[in-house]
């Protein structure tokens, strides 16, 4: 796998072999030394044109423990203010000696476009509304470590809260769910529903009142406040009112039932109960995950040779 | 080369196809068939002969954005895909909002001479929408359309005030139909495809919705209107119907609109970001159904050059627009195998009069006729690259794709501008 | 290779004995079992490691040696060269700071593994010494490497394969480099 552009165009056996690899991840983190050289003397940029802190310091201090060198381009101080292009920034690291662009863009594509100018890989940290295939990844991994059926989500519903039309989480979270085989169901306004999505496979409902006592995994999505001002929803409170976690809906919950949030959260709209009383929160397993998550990624990409070893078994 | 003769060609009049030798002798037809002179011969072996294509939709981008394309370049172009005229958009830098500027891009045009450069006006100055532009000093140096296209005039008070102004110089309002309000940071028809892209959506409706009006202020006002590449099924079946009832609308569907499905953005290629956007293939049939019934007068191009550099920008970012001039015959031959003389009505005739140059342009082939003609087949295939385009830019959606169908010849006021696909100057 | 052959060097029989007399050396060296953890690397040094450790529980009455496993793919040299192998569980049962750990695997060969495995094992603590047991060395080392306990030397061709379990040790040749190849014994 020389990039990781989107959670489509991985297969269930591409998707399966990130989340044990994340596994190996996660005992490499519980190490005294949480560090091997596995990636020593491979640059990995971060090139952030969104900013968005977390992520980027989840992908550095995972690129960090396997001894990748890392860079950030950082986009505000940068010549892209100057009117430098996108290809130009990209050119110019590149010849730098870059070997992975970790990459966020508020334009679905840019990581895509990328893969052209540059030969080294590419991950995509979040483009537009489209992909965001390591949140998924680590998502995923929460999930099913916490039902510890393997990799099998088969037989389980998550139902995906919110702001699904400008939401890349929910398109990638929704592919990878379906891979493993749960059933995914979106719980949202109309107006905050892609325009079309006949050909998804999931179920919609319009309120949460509806799913919530049924539901294995309650992902709740990220309200942003300016939705309102685009005549999205009424008010935040109207919004709240019928697709925000609050105490009363958190005790329908099934007991062993998850909530999981990609942060940052908006408390009082989408979560309006304090989530360190749900006992089914996996809010900071997710940011825990985050570093293996991408630890698994970052050697995928960057460890894909092709040829075979020479001299056979050893 | 002031005389030579076109031979073994095969001539596309409204009254038939005749094959026969064409004469061309100081910048008029002079013999049509029985050749037997010493002239210089020009081989149109199984090739039509028609009368020059009329692009009413061509983006020259100068003055202002020479970088993308220059008069001279965007005609050498037009001359290449076998146009002996174009209509040049307004939305240049400055807009053609005032008689000195319009008046430039036409001696820029003669200058060049490779084919008439028809300059549209804006409908508002600016294209701001906002104040009408000096209808009748634009008129009177000779612009025949006017359009705000980039944008639609949003405001319909002004459209009904600027339907009811023009109209009664003769002249013709031309729409480009999009709610701007509905269409707000759009890339891509909104759609499936769009919904898992995860781009911002281009609702057929926002077309729809401005066609719909503009027709019944068309009704209201009884000025005529041509409307700009229309894009969607609903958008030919209003023109039909309003067609049925008589108003006085012509219509016209690009060659991208007719083979390009808005799928193809699956590849996040700039390159297929076009505006209208790319649509699904019911609108595509639909379009098609609409150019066979003469429900749409003309197939236009919207050639719309854009550097690479600008090209390259996000999808969010890069400007709209692709390359038509030099593809459109193809394009239109391979996605819909129209008879020739339906060809040369959607391509020549049918434009040439809505552009108000039916005097020299869209003329049966004939002798004493203006030799403004296109020599072309409809069954050789050839594969495009963007690296073999007389346009500045490179922007067409079609590279590597094979096409049937070539322009060999184009002859503009007698002259042999375009020789075996090449431009004689 | 368009054409390979397979032969026996080792019959099941004999990798039993071999691994019975590596046991025996493996406690007689140690002066004991009483400090001594297995660590099979993965994955082809696992199952001999678990065998020592039942072979060694056998004669010296039910005393259980700790064994762990531990996966180099982290520690690699040549990642780019090598497919992606999925990386395997590393698994230590014991802290091994002040132990003496017995690497174990199946073909000794170049020596990068056992040097990936050493940088493996030292993040995982602090031995008081590391000793090196394989199965088969075939030589064509490219490092300073050499184990403490082998259970057979057998000279092989660079391009061979060689593949040990215990139904016996089989070493695989294109047979036409057979004649030709320099044969290396350790």
């Amino acid at each position: 796998m020389k990039h990781l552009l989107s959670i489509e165009e991985l297969t269930v056996e591409q998707l399966t072999a990130l989340l044990d690899l994340t596994d190996h991840m996660v005992e490499i983190n519980a190490r005294p030394v949480p560090k091997v050289p596995a990636l020593r003397g491979r640059t990995v940029a971060s090139v952030f044109f969104e900013d968005s802190t977390r992520t980027r310091l989840s992908f550095e201090m995972a690129a960090k423990r396997l001894s990748a060198d890392t860079m950030t381009f950082n986009v505000g101080t940068s010549s892209v203010n100057k009117g430098e292009s996108l290809r130009d920034t990209i050119e110019t690291l590149s010849a730098m000696g870059v070997d992975a662009f970790v990459v966020r863009h508020k334009s679905s594509g840019v990581p895509h476009m990328i893969t052209e100018w540059t030969d080294a890989s590419v991950i995509n940290a979040g483009d537009g509304w489209h992909q965001h295939p390591t949140q998924a990844l680590l998502d995923c991994h929460t999930v099913t470590r916490s039902f510890g059926t393997g990799n099998d989500l088969r037989g389980r519903t998550v139902a995906i809260v919110g702001d699904i039309k400008h939401s890349r989480v929910a398109r990638s979270n929704i592919r990878a769910f379906t891979l493993l085989g749960a059933e995914v169901v979106l719980v949202a306004p109309r107006t905050l529903l892609p325009p079309e999505i006949i050909d998804w496979p999931v179920r919609t409902v319009d309120a949460l009142d509806e799913v919530v006592s049924d539901v294995d995994v309650l992902y709740l999505l990220r309200m942003q406040r300016e939705r309102m001002d685009a005549a999205l929803v009424p008010s935040l409170g109207e919004y709240s009112a019928r697709f925000g976690l609050t105490r009363q809906r958190a005790t329908r919950l099934k007991p062993d039932a998850l909530v999981l949030h990609p942060g940052p959260m908006n408390r009082g709209v989408e979560i309006v109960v304090d989530p360190r009383e749900l006992p089914g929160s996996r809010i900071l397993d997710q940011v825990r995950t985050g570093v293996s998550a991408r630890m698994s990624v970052l050697y995928t990409v960057l460890s894909g040779g092709s040829v075979p070893p020479t001299g056979g078994a050893e | 080369m002031n005389s030579f003769v076109l031979r073994g060609g095969t001539i596309v009049n409204p009254d038939g196809n005749v094959e026969a030798d064409v004469v061309v002798s100081g910048g008029v037809i002079d013999t049509v068939g029985g050749t037997t002179s010493d002239l210089p011969v020009v081989d149109a072996t199984g090739c039509y002969i028609s009368s020059g294509f009329v692009d009413l939709h061509t983006h020259l981008r100068e003055p202002g954005k020479e970088e993308a394309e220059t008069i001279e370049t965007g005609s050498r172009a037009a001359a290449r895909g076998g146009y002996t005229a174009v209509v040049a958009m307004p939305n240049t830098d400055p807009a053609h909002d005032a008689v000195h500027v319009v008046d430039f891009v036409r001696a820029r045009g003669e200058q060049v001479g490779l084919c008439d450069v028809l300059p549209s006006g804006c409908i508002t100055i600016g294209r701001l929408g906002q104040q009408l532009v000096p209808f009748a000093a634009l008129a009177k140096a000779g612009v025949h359309l006017f359009t705000d296209d980039g944008t639609g005039v949003q405001d319909p008070l002004l459209m009904r005030r600027a339907l009811e102004y023009a109209g009664q110089l003769g002249v013709v309002l031309a729409q480009h139909c999009e709610v701007a309000r509905l269409t707000e940071g759009a890339v891509m028809h909104e759609g499936a495809c769009c919904s898992s892209l995860g781009l911002p959506g281009w609702p057929a409706l926002a077309e729809e919705l401005m066609l719909h009006r503009d027709i019944e202020l068309v009704r209201l006002t009884g000025s005529p209107m041509h409307f700009l590449h229309l894009s969607t099924a609903r958008s030919v079946e209003m023109v039909r119907q309003a067609k049925l009832e008589g108003l006085p609308i012509t219509a016209e569907v690009t060659p991208h609109h007719l083979s390009l499905v808005d799928e193809l953005l699956t590849s996040l290629d700039t390159v297929f970001k076009v505006n209208p956007p790319l649509r699904t293939r019911t609108d595509i049939e639909a379009l098609k159904g609409g150019v066979l019934d003469g429900t749409i007068d003309a197939v236009a191009t919207d050639h719309a050059p854009h550097s690479d550099h600008a090209k390259e920008q996000p999808l969010d970012a890069a400007p709209p627009g692709m390359l038509g001039l030099e593809t459109a015959l193809a394009v239109i031959n391979t996605s819909m195998g129209l008879s020739p003389r339906r060809i040369a009505e959607v391509l020549s005739w049918n434009p040439a009069r809505i552009a108000n140059v039916a005097d020299r342009h869209g003329r049966p082939v004939a002798v004493g006729e203006p030799a403004n003609l296109a020599v072309w087949d409809t069954s050789s295939e050839w594969v495009v690259s963007r690296d073999h385009f007389a346009s500045k830019s490179r922007n067409t959606p079609y590279d590597g794709m094979t096409l049937r169908g070539r322009v060999h010849h184009t002859v503009f006021r007698g002259e042999l501008v375009v020789k075996d696909g090449e431009a004689t100057k | 290779m368009a054409a390979e052959r397979r032969a026996e060097v080792l019959s099941a029989m004999d990798v039993g004995r071999a691994l019975t007399r590596v046991s025996h050396e493996v406690v007689e060296r140690n002066s004991g079992v009483s400090t001594l953890v297995l660590v099979g690397m993965q994955r082809g040094g696992v199952w001999i490691a678990e065998h020592i450790a039942r072979s060694i529980a056998g004669f010296e009455g039910h005393v259980d040696v700790p064994v762990g496993s531990i996966d180099v793919s982290m520690y690699r040299d040549d990642i780019a060269l090598r497919p992606v192998v999925p990386a395997a569980v590393t698994d230590s049962p014991v802290d091994i700071t002040g132990k003496t750990v017995v690497l174990v695997d199946d073909v000794l060969f170049t020596g990068r593994t056992v040097r990936a495995a050493l940088d493996a094992l030292l993040d995982h603590g602090r031995p008081r010494a590391v000793q090196l047991a394989v199965l088969v060395d075939r030589g064509h080392r490219e490092l300073p490497i050499r184990p403490d306990f082998v259970g057979k030397n057998i000279p092989t061709h660079v391009s061979d394969e060689v593949d040990a379990s215990l139904q016996g040790v089989f070493v695989l040749s294109a047979i036409a480099d057979i004649d030709g190849g320099k044969r290396v014994a350790s």
